[in-house]
């Protein structure tokens, strides 16, 4: 039997399977999404589309996010304790999960703490006998520290486990819960590894999630079945099917012609088509996201906060939302979006005042400045047309007395060329979250030890990085959160960037489904949507 | 066949140097906003060969695609052979629709014009290929997408076939599988979903094939030995039949021939609004991400086919008028 028939037979059996035991015609969810996975084991990966193909559907993870929230849920471990020292991590594992059944593999044990090491040592380990399968690259683990946090990584007995750390490090549980940290089957690697066809494991994936993988055609089709013994409970549809369709318009005219259910990243001018049409149901969700433009701390008059206030006070962000978000959007006063705990409300923008700025600029000395605007060359959510946003500032400035040239560069070359800490000119760049702790975005982007990599400001500043630094190991939610909020306070004073927007995640679904949820880092979850 | 050595090493030198000649690497894109330390961008870079110097990745590539290795995608981590390999009947199958739509109905318009000049039918057959030569592919395609899929409901939006319609693919071309699965309805699925990629598709080489015909028909038109087949008393059937389309058929074939790198080039956007999984997409992506692997060994690869397809169009040329004949 050859491959392709033997996932044929097995789609067959599971669409039989399901259709028999609920006596009716089999659900499918047609999901049509915006590209192909590159693999299917997220550890490897960094791209949201890998994800939604990969660890949403056929992965779990330790920890999780409830659906549709940042909020931290139990997933394969049932429990957990943090040490007093905030050095210990113990976690207590789940009973009684199975993984899938393929035509590769048919597990013999339940998931137990075997897995967890395989799953972490694979990514933790330089030595270990997968570290260098598949490419070897876990570029998610790399830039999220893990390698510097953890020290050690113990099986204390089959279902517990403790990851030992180099230092306190309070988001460690958001870490985990995150993609990369998708928990694989280490009996089916070691069966792999002894047919001497490791890297089956990355290509046809074995986990314990509520989908199963039956057939993968590059730039064509996911399918997916339904796991029937998801230790959840069965998903409520039986087939989820992934229609690769990268053009926006033409998901719109699928989406329109019932062609698939739900889809991704819709055209902007579609959206009020959408609003209108009685088929779909457009919903949207405030991105966990900000864009920015980052200035250059470290020259002169970009060093002094009044100058970069001023500049802040020059722009004009409504206007921005309204002609580069076409109102899908938020305008932004700190750096973490609305959506994360801490987010400080009290904050005051700096408000579009050109005479002000114009005073504010007279008073710093700074006379016919001249600067240059980075502007992206790509699309992304905090920034859907950064030419756009370039020329707007551009002209803002201009009535400020402030000379400003656009400069772009290949994407590559523009992240590599923004790190530099000589570099001239203020960037216009963002993020979107990982995990949902506002250290993701404070540290990650703001923090002394980013000066030359992705804190674009150069901005090191000792009130403002004690506060993030001590965040980081306390393991009391309201103290953290107070030290944040304290943290954003600094960041308006000294305006390092001038935060820009928030984007609008918008998501066009049909009618006919049920409970869908738009995920807040951008994913897309089909456990527990149904079909009408 | 002397030609082809030299011109097929020529590739593999502008394949590798072109793709390194553009701004960024592909261990920078892979980081993306993320960031990379200094340290790590160069492990990667040793990792996949990248800090070697040009010539000895020139070299040693070569040395592996002689022994038939294209290399390794290093996005995917897959054989570029077996990625080539699982797309290309897609693109092929919707280029010989697309071609096969372009003859048959460039060629027919093209004679008809030229054996009637100046009337409304040229005017209209050599208006319509402008206006066909001139459209932007995406908006063509999207344009029919709205008008025969979204208002009219006539045919899909995308894709290559129904996804109620699941069978192991077998040639890789869709309608054959179709029928070899013996899915009812499957055949007629996959048919439906090649009309408009192949209307898009084929229009600028429907365009080009129309004009050469017409100018080709004219020149032969004025030739004196169809003067004399007609003098003789011959029905313009035979005149134009026998006489005239055949010597007219040498440069149209030629112009068909090369409609290959152009249904090639025009695939990239036709499969990008039709959700074609063909290697048009598969090359846009590559180039993007500077998968150089994917880059090279798919210039390589459709480079072969082009020549191929050239090869094939000399040798026709002997077929049609036996004095061409090569005698090397």
């Amino acid at each position: 039997m050859g491959k392709s028939s033997k996932l044929l037979a097995a789609f067959c059996g599971f669409s039989l399977l399901t259709v028999g035991a609920i006596g009716v015609q089999a659900k499918t969810l047609v999901y049509c999404s915006e590209g192909s996975p590159e693999g299917f084991n997220p550890s490897l990966y960094t791209a949201g589309t890998t994800f939604d193909a990969s660890s949403r559907q056929l992965f779990n993870r330790l920890v999780e996010f409830e659906r549709g929230t940042t909020i931290i849920t139990p997933g394969l471990a049932e429990s957990w304790d943090v040490s007093e020292n905030g050095l210990e991590y113990t976690f207590h594992l789940r009973k009684g999960v199975k993984f899938h059944t393929t035509k590769n593999f048919t597990p013999t044990r339940d998931f137990n703490a075997d897995d967890v090491i395989f799953s972490f040592m694979r990514q933790f380990d330089k030595d270990h006998p997968y570290h260098k399968i598949s490419g070897g690259n876990y570029e998610y683990f790399n830039s999220m520290s893990m390698p510097d946090l953890i020290k050690e990584i113990v099986k204390v007995d089959d279902y517990t486990v403790k990851f030992i750390l180099n230092r306190p490090e309070a988001p460690m549980i958001a870490n985990i819960a995150m993609d990369f940290a998708s928990i694989t089957s280490s009996e089916y690697a070691d069966k792999m590894m002894a047919a001497g066809t490791p890297d089956t494991v990355d290509q046809e994936p074995v986990g314990t999630g509520p989908f199963q993988l039956v057939a993968y055609q590059k730039d064509a089709v996911i399918r997916y079945a339904a796991n029937p013994s998801y230790w959840r409970g069965k998903a409520a549809i039986d087939n989820l099917v992934f229609a690769i369709t990268p053009d926006a318009s033409v998901r719109y005219q699928k989406l329109k012609a019932g062609e698939c259910h739900v889809m991704p990243y819709p055209n902007p001018a579609d959206l009020k088509a959408m609003a209108e049409d009685p088929a779909i149901n457009l919903m949207n969700q405030e991105g966990l996201n900000v864009g920015y433009l980052a200035y250059n701390s470290l020259i002169p008059p970009f060093d002094n906060p009044a100058v970069r206030k001023a500049l802040s006070k020059a722009i004009n962000k409504e206007a921005i939302l309204e002609a580069v978000f076409q109102g899908a959007g938020k305008v932004a006063k700190n750096p973490i979006p609305p959506t994360i705990w801490s987010y400080n409300e009290a904050v005051v923008d700096d408000s579009y005042d050109p005479d002000a700025a114009k005073k504010m600029l007279a008073d710093a000395g700074v006379k016919d400045l001249t600067t240059k605007i980075w502007a992206m060359p790509v699309q992304r959510p905090y920034n859907p047309n950064a030419r756009r946003m370039a020329e707007l500032i551009q002209a803002d400035w201009a009535k400020v007395g402030v000379k400003a040239e656009i400069v772009s560069y290949e994407w590559g070359e523009y992240l590599k060329r923004s790190k530099d800490k000589d570099r001239d000119g203020a960037v216009l760049l963002g993020w979107t979250g990982d995990n949902g702790d506002p250290d993701n975005f404070l540290a990650v982007l703001l923090g002394c030890d980013a000066v030359g990599s992705a804190n674009r400001a150069q901005w090191c500043y000792k009130p403002f990085e004690d506060l993030i630094q001590k965040a980081k190991v306390v393991a009391d939610p309201a103290e953290r959160t107070k030290l944040y909020e304290q943290a954003q306070i600094i960041f308006k004073e000294q305006a390092p960037w001038t935060t820009i927007a928030h984007s609008v995640v918008y998501e066009p679904v049909r009618k006919e489904v049920v409970d869908y949820r738009i995920g807040p880092f951008g994913g897309h979850v089909f456990y527990g949507v149904d079909l009408k | 066949m002397g030609v082809l050595v030299p011109t097929f090493f020529g590739v593999t030198l502008v394949a590798f140097v072109f793709i390194r000649m553009l701004p960024g690497d592909p261990v920078l894109l892979m980081a993306g906003e993320r960031g990379m330390s200094e340290e790590r961008h160069a492990e990667m870079m040793k990792q996949f060969g990248f800090d070697r110097p040009i010539y000895e990745q020139y070299f040693s590539y070569i040395g592996d695609l002689v022994q038939g290795d294209l290399g390794t995608s290093i996005i995917t981590k897959k054989p570029v052979l077996e990625e080539f390999m699982t797309l290309f009947p897609a693109t092929v199958e919707l280029s010989l629709c697309a071609i096969i739509i372009a003859i048959f109905i460039g060629l027919p318009a093209g004679m008809i014009a030229a054996t009637r000049r100046g009337s409304s039918f040229d005017h209209t057959v050599m208006a319509g290929a402008l206006t066909g030569y001139s459209m932007p592919i995406f908006w063509w395609g999207l344009l029919l997408i709205i008008l025969f899929s979204g208002i009219l409901g006539w045919t899909p939006v995308s894709g290559r076939i129904s996804l109620l319609y699941f069978f192991e693919p077998v040639t890789g071309f869709m309608t054959i599988d179709s029928l070899l699965s013996g899915q009812k309805g499957a055949f007629s699925s996959a048919l439906s979903h090649l009309i408009l990629p192949s209307i898009v598709l084929g229009t600028i080489p429907l365009a080009v094939i129309a004009r050469q015909t017409r100018s080709a028909m004219l020149e032969v038109l004025g030739e004196d030995y169809v003067r004399t087949a007609r003098a003789k008393g011959l029905g313009p059937g035979r005149v134009i039949g026998l006489h005239t389309l055949r010597n007219a058929m040498i440069p149209v074939i030629t112009v068909i021939g090369l409609q290959v790198g152009v249904l090639f080039a025009g695939a990239i956007l036709t499969e990008t609004i039709f959700s074609w999984p063909g290697i048009g997409k598969w090359m846009v992506d590559s180039i993007f991400r500077r998968d150089y692997p994917s880059v090279q060994g798919g210039l390589l690869l459709i480079a072969a086919v082009v020549m191929l397809v050239n090869l094939v169009v000399d040798l026709l040329y002997g077929l049609i008028n036996p004095q061409i004949r090569h005698t090397d």
